[in-house]
């Protein structure tokens, strides 16, 4: 028998409880469990059921789903069209936060600002489309304006522009919040010991805010994209829905509810999913170039 | 060697001021600073040291007064363009660079040619003892290897000043007293001024050549460690410079042969400002303040720490009075001790502040 033995028999054995606490579970730890079923119930069992019945089309093999939406135009620049409006928008919501967020950061009654432009967000997407009808058509006041002044008026609803402007109003409140968050994390020593060592005010974000900030704007991006790439009342309401803004959901809706063709809608929702899928990966594969320990300068 | 400070004559502080709003953090500040001093900034956290030193650097603007390097006024410039080298409290190292790339960050800043800055940090890793971490990260390094890439961070460039902000208050006792020695070696090897804030009187009266200390904003005193230590000029500066018995009394006598009372027993003294009143504080270090057979105030012990030579007591006089005081014997509570101090360790300032 080996000494090891000897003292595992004679040690007093370990209760379950100590076990599972060495490895950090608790009572607490089945608090959990609701989040887990949550997420099996109205998340994985979905996705499964519709992969599954989107192999399975009214006519034809089981790709059948797949190669007409490939094959037919109508259905497959879909996905250029919405790429086309969650990209931009993403990015300029992305971009744009990143100044205004490095301002705001040093700002006093910072919790009054965030709390403003939070308001968009509870909002919703229907009432900003709303809204930018009423203002921004063609009896709205920006073109009554226009007029007023002797200028033509300019088309901003039921086309690209509309869209792009309320997918700017709803998602920019959202980026910004979280860059700001990114922003705030990194200890302002940092820059301090930057200007003293001689950089300028471009250097200094350059080589020390942007390199810190890459990480939490490639997940701001992601998010961002993630939103603004399944953006359908927007699309209906303030674009053409028949035309240049009719993105991806429109088809899996008119599929679903106009065609009551439930497989071709889910196959419609894969590939969604997959396009989605692929821009965050690609993404986030990106950031392994990137520095991704903490923001501080050091201890303290 | 050629990292070396680069050459001036004095740095000026002219009456500089600096207000948050109502408060009033630095009240008209004025300090002369040779090449190649060490300087102390010493004082109660809020006294304005640190706002002190930020504006030196350029990270705060002056409300008022100016700052003079020889002849050119600097108060005006950017941190940027002082080029000063500064140690920060947390070390504020660039958590995604190497400690190559944070050392060579302000000759990159300078557009100085690659080989120079790689000669360069060599010689500053070489000058902190860090040869073999340079292509680490700051997050793989222990808090005392950090401290000293920021140090050579701070040097590399050469600068004239370099302004150390409370740099070793994140270190453990041992490190403390080794990076002490550290800052004290590099600041003579390389010959720059060193502004150094500080809260700790020991680690002021041992690295400085000269203490400013600071209160409310105020330069309270200017002087050697060794003036300092001796003779504060107040008694709130005596107070930080450890003469914890701080007792209010009567003064009776001449200058010359000025008495106190101290725990109801009369004892001479040395005055150190001029009195206005009979009312004034009396200043007695613990160590000044010794158990002896002979001694003439008798107190009974409250406490007793035992630290290795001696004991550090406290105690209380027959009026009430506590007082703080050394004994070689082992003390308990309840004991009785009689204590004695020699007149002129016995310092006695203008009292009601």
């Amino acid at each position: 028998m080996s000494q090891q033995a000897i003292n595992a028999g004679s040690r007093p054995a370990m209760s379950l409880r100590t076990r599972l606490k060495l490895h950090d579970v608790d009572g607490v730890t089945l608090l959990v469990l609701p989040a887990v079923l949550f997420v099996i119930a109205l998340f994985i069992y979905p996705f499964i059921y519709g992969f599954v019945l989107s192999f399975q089309p009214k006519v034809g093999d089981f790709l059948a789903n797949y190669r007409k939406f490939f094959s037919d135009p109508f259905l497959y620049e879909t996905i250029g069209n919405t790429f086309s409006l969650a990209i931009p928008a993403t990015l300029i919501n992305v971009l744009i936060s990143i100044p205004i967020a490095l301002r705001v950061r040093r700002m006093h009654h910072r919790r009054l600002l965030t709390t403003i432009l939070v308001i968009p967000i509870t909002l919703g997407t229907v009432l900003i489309a709303e809204g930018l009808l009423i203002y921004l058509g063609p009896q709205g006041w920006f073109n009554r304006t226009l007029v007023m002044f002797g200028l033509e008026k300019v088309r901003l609803v039921h086309n690209y522009t509309g869209v792009m402007l309320s997918l700017i109003l709803s998602g920019f409140p959202f980026a910004f919040l979280l860059t700001l968050s990114y922003v705030t994390g990194i200890d302002p020593s940092l820059e301090q010991a930057a200007s003293t060592l001689g950089a300028k005010a471009r250097a200094r974000f350059r080589l020390i805010l942007l390199p810190l900030l890459a990480q939490g704007l490639a997940i701001n991006i992601c998010l961002s994209f993630v939103q603004t790439f399944s953006v359908f009342p927007s699309a209906v309401l303030l674009g053409a829905p028949a035309g240049a803004t009719r993105v991806i959901s429109i088809a899996a809706y008119q599929a679903a509810y106009e065609q009551y063709d439930n497989s071709m809608a889910s196959a419609i929702a894969m590939i969604m999913g997959f396009c989605q899928l692929a821009v965050v990966i690609l993404i986030l594969s990106g950031r392994s170039f990137f520095y991704r320990g903490s923001a501080g300068g050091g201890k303290g | 060697m050629s990292i070396a400070a680069r050459d001036f004559r004095e740095l000026r502080l002219d009456a500089m001021c600096r207000n948050f709003g109502s408060l009033n953090a630095l009240k008209g500040v004025t300090l002369n600073v040779r090449r190649g001093e060490f300087i102390a900034l010493l004082g109660p956290s809020g006294c304005g040291k640190s706002t002190a030193l930020n504006c030196l650097a350029g990270l705060l603007t002056l409300s008022d007064g100016s700052i003079w390097l020889d002849n050119t006024r600097i108060d005006e410039l950017r941190p940027e363009e002082r080029g000063f080298g500064m140690v920060f409290q947390n070390y504020a190292l660039f958590p995604h660079m190497t400690v190559r790339k944070n050392i060579g960050f302000g000759l990159a800043m300078q557009n100085r040619p690659k080989a120079e800055i790689e000669r360069k940090v060599d010689e500053a890793l070489s000058i902190v003892r860090l040869k073999d971490q340079g292509d680490k990260l700051p997050g793989q390094l222990s808090g005392g290897q950090q401290q000293r890439v920021a140090i050579a961070r701070a040097i590399v460039i050469e600068p004239p000043l370099v302004l150390m902000d409370e740099p070793l208050s994140n270190l453990d006792a041992k490190l403390r007293l080794e990076m002490r020695a550290e800052i004290r070696r590099i600041h003579e090897l390389i010959g720059s001024a060193t502004i150094y804030v500080t809260h700790d009187q020991e680690e002021a009266l041992s690295l400085a050549d000269r203490i400013v200390v600071m209160r409310s904003g105020e330069v309270r005193q200017v002087g050697t460690p060794e003036e300092l230590f001796a003779r504060p000029a107040h008694a709130d500066v005596a107070e930080f410079m450890g003469y914890r018995n701080q007792i209010r009394t009567r003064v009776s006598g001449a200058v010359s042969a000025m008495t106190v009372s101290i725990g109801g027993v009369s004892m001479p003294a040395t005055p150190v400002e001029a009195m206005r009143d009979g009312t004034a504080i009396a200043a007695i270090r613990p160590s000044d303040l010794q158990a002896a057979a002979d001694g003439a105030i008798s107190v009974t012990v409250d406490s007793a720490q035992y630290h290795g030579q001696e004991f550090y007591c406290s105690g209380r006089a027959a009026d009430g009075t506590e007082l703080y005081f050394i004994s070689k014997q082992r003390m308990t509570k309840g004991d009785t001790a009689k204590l004695s101090a020699a007149p002129n360790r016995v310092l006695v300032y203008a009292g009601g502040h």
